[in-house]
């Protein structure tokens, strides 16, 4: 660990985040974590490191970083257009999707995100201390990250240095379109037929009232059934849960939801859904379909193959204007026999 | 309907990687008695090496909710699911009290917003209302809203108020709040709706402990009020890190 990065700009919506801080959800600690953690995968693994190590999660704009004493290599995975400055001054655009080294003294603008959200991993993982088990930022309580905050211009972040061979996907991680999976419940006995028809037959558009705790949606008016109501005996709650308040406006729980709910629950994204979830901001349009629990899990387990597939494609740079296939070709035949890191069973939340 | 008209314990599938566990449908610490009979019962279960996947487990009032590893569930989540009803309907439930608490509060109108607000509105005055708070045990049943944020029922009947019409944007961290039948103490400055009643000198969440929240579901607790005096020296030895928790559990005898 002796790479160290400086904040020239902090952006917006910057935050430190690994895979969460489970573990203390009895003692009202939120999971916190990467939004996307399948983007978080990507990102370490364009990196060959352990894919749940610590990165920069980046919502809207991206920051303004310049590596100080000694490299640093860094990797994009999300939709940025980011620029590097060299020491002379003179800039270039670089690519996200592949791993870059920023010399000592160099720039990298990330730039705004322009779609969804978007991760940037440093070599070795960003070391600020672990909170609890993890260095997700949980800005509410003031855990983890940078002092429990957003990041500031002029902090730095210690992170690993070297230099290593550089490695770039085949393409973007593109994850499906489509209507978000839900399973049933725990209280869509609180609704009748006709509101449950329209829950999974509507469109709904993500309100303003947008963050890592929740998505407040808009749409047809989710009536409860009479005697039962919006409330009920406050119980845990989890990431995706869909709960109904009393204004029948479904509230979609984030990443950074609190542990325990009160309002009846009329379904619950599945797992495999959860980093899609990731992607809404004020103005997307959602929809919701039932699913049973074989499928979920088949879901899941489609998505950690298409993580592992999308790894497996990482391969050597590409020159400027090379077809992608030249080079997904190039990283089957590298990867399979000098991939000294591959992230195993031990080191990836995804298997 | 006539699937929830089984008796309890019941299971509800909250998503595809957790459990919730239904004892009753009714607050009281019979109930709450069973959650956290079951909680003790997968804790000496994982002792033995078994329930691996079940990551952490939430009590709440009437609920224990089992949050599973992801990437363990397989096709076996069912079987899981019926070990686990299994084991909820034959856990005992929790016989050992909880710890004891008492925990000094400063009733002092600036900490105590809405202190003379709720005594007009019930009909008391406000050192009727400090003597109701101080005088009754309260017991936690759960932690949420908030880290080390402490679910307390017993309020007394005469405090009951519904929550304000329109939530602070601000609640300061540390504040004594009641809210329907329930009490709670903010750990963190926070937006909120609770009727605040006092503000305590100690914080009830400490990241750095090796067991970060003061309180457990299960605890009872009772308020010593505190003059201003004794409230900011203990502010000040807490923001110090000179208190020790041990030193305010009380192990005096229990009372009926």
């Amino acid at each position: 660990m002796n790479g160290v990065v400086e904040f020239v700009d902090a952006g917006a919506g910057v935050s430190i985040q690994d895979l969460g801080r489970s573990g203390h959800r009895d003692i009202g600690v939120p999971l916190a974590g990467a939004a996307d953690a399948v983007l978080l995968a990507c990102a370490n693994a364009l990196l060959a490191q352990a894919e749940d190590l610590a990165v920069l999660e980046l919502l809207l704009l991206g920051p303004v970083l310049r590596a100080l004493a000694a490299p640093v290599r860094v990797a994009l995975a999300g939709d940025f257009a980011p620029r590097l400055t060299r020491a002379d001054g003179s800039t270039l655009a670089v690519d996200a999707w592949r791993s870059l080294t920023l010399q000592p003294g160099e720039v990298l603008s990330v730039g705004p995100c322009r779609s969804g959200i978007g991760y940037l991993a440093l070599a070795g993982g960003v070391d600020v201390p672990p909170v609890l088990g993890s260095r997700s930022t949980y800005a509410r309580a003031g855990l983890g990250g940078i002092d429990g905050r957003a990041p500031r211009a002029g902090d730095r972040l210690a992170c690993g240095a070297g230099q290593g061979a550089q490695r770039q996907a085949a393409g973007p991680f593109v994850h499906a379109a489509g209507a978000l999976r839900v399973l049933p419940g725990p209280q869509d006995g609180h609704f009748d037929a006709a509101a449950w028809a329209m829950f999974v037959g509507s469109e709904f558009r993500v309100t303003r009232e947008a963050d890592r705790m929740g998505l407040r949606l808009e749409g047809p008016r989710l009536q409860h059934r009479a005697g039962l109501g919006a409330d009920i005996v406050s119980e845990a709650v989890v990431p995706g849960a869909v709960q109904v308040p009393g204004s029948g406006q479904p509230i979609v729980l984030g990443v950074d939801a609190q542990t325990i709910g009160g309002y009846a629950k009329i379904a619950t994204v599945i797992r495999a859904d959860l980093p899609r979830l990731a992607h809404a901001r004020p103005g997307s349009v959602l929809r919701f379909e039932a699913v049973t629990r074989a499928q979920a899990l088949a879901a899941r387990r489609e998505l950690v193959e298409s993580l592992r597939e999308w790894v497996r494609r990482i391969g050597p740079p590409r020159a400027a204007g090379e077809p992608d296939e030249a080079a997904l070709c190039a990283g089957n035949l590298i990867s399979g026999m000098i991939d000294a890191r591959p992230a195993g069973p031990d080191t990836s939340p995804w298997d | 309907m006539n699937c929830e008209s089984t008796a309890f314990p019941r299971l509800h599938a909250l998503g595809d990687c957790a459990w919730i566990v239904e004892f009753g449908s009714v607050i009281d610490a019979s109930t709450h008695a069973r959650v956290l009979g079951l909680a003790e019962a997968l804790a000496a279960a994982r002792a033995r090496g078994l329930w691996r996947d079940a990551v952490e487990w939430v009590p709440a009032y009437t609920t224990l909710t089992v949050h599973f590893d992801a990437a363990a569930q397989a096709d076996a989540a069912m079987d899981a699911a019926d070990a686990l009803l299994a084991l909820a309907r034959d856990a005992a439930p929790r016989a050992q009290p909880g710890r004891r608490w008492r925990l000094p509060v400063c009733f002092d109108a600036d900490l105590a917003p809405d202190l003379e607000d709720l005594a007009r509105a019930q009909g008391l005055t406000s050192q009727q209302v400090v003597g109701l708070m101080t005088g009754t045990p309260f017991r936690v049943y759960m932690l949420g809203f908030q880290p080390g944020f402490p679910y307390m029922g017993g309020l007394p009947a005469a405090l009951e108020r519904p929550r304000r019409a329109s939530p602070r944007a601000a609640v300061p961290e540390r504040s004594l709040a009641v809210a329907g039948r329930m009490c709670a103490v903010y750990p963190w400055r926070s937006p909120g709706g609770w009727h605040l009643l006092g503000r305590m000198p100690l914080p009830l969440f400490d990241a750095a402990h090796g067991d970060p929240a003061w309180l457990r579901p299960g605890d009872e607790l009772r308020w010593q009020a505190v003059d201003r005096d004794r409230y900011e020296a203990l502010e000040r030895m807490a923001a110090a890190g000179a208190l020790r928790r041990e030193d305010w559990l009380d192990t005096g005898p229990r009372t009926p």
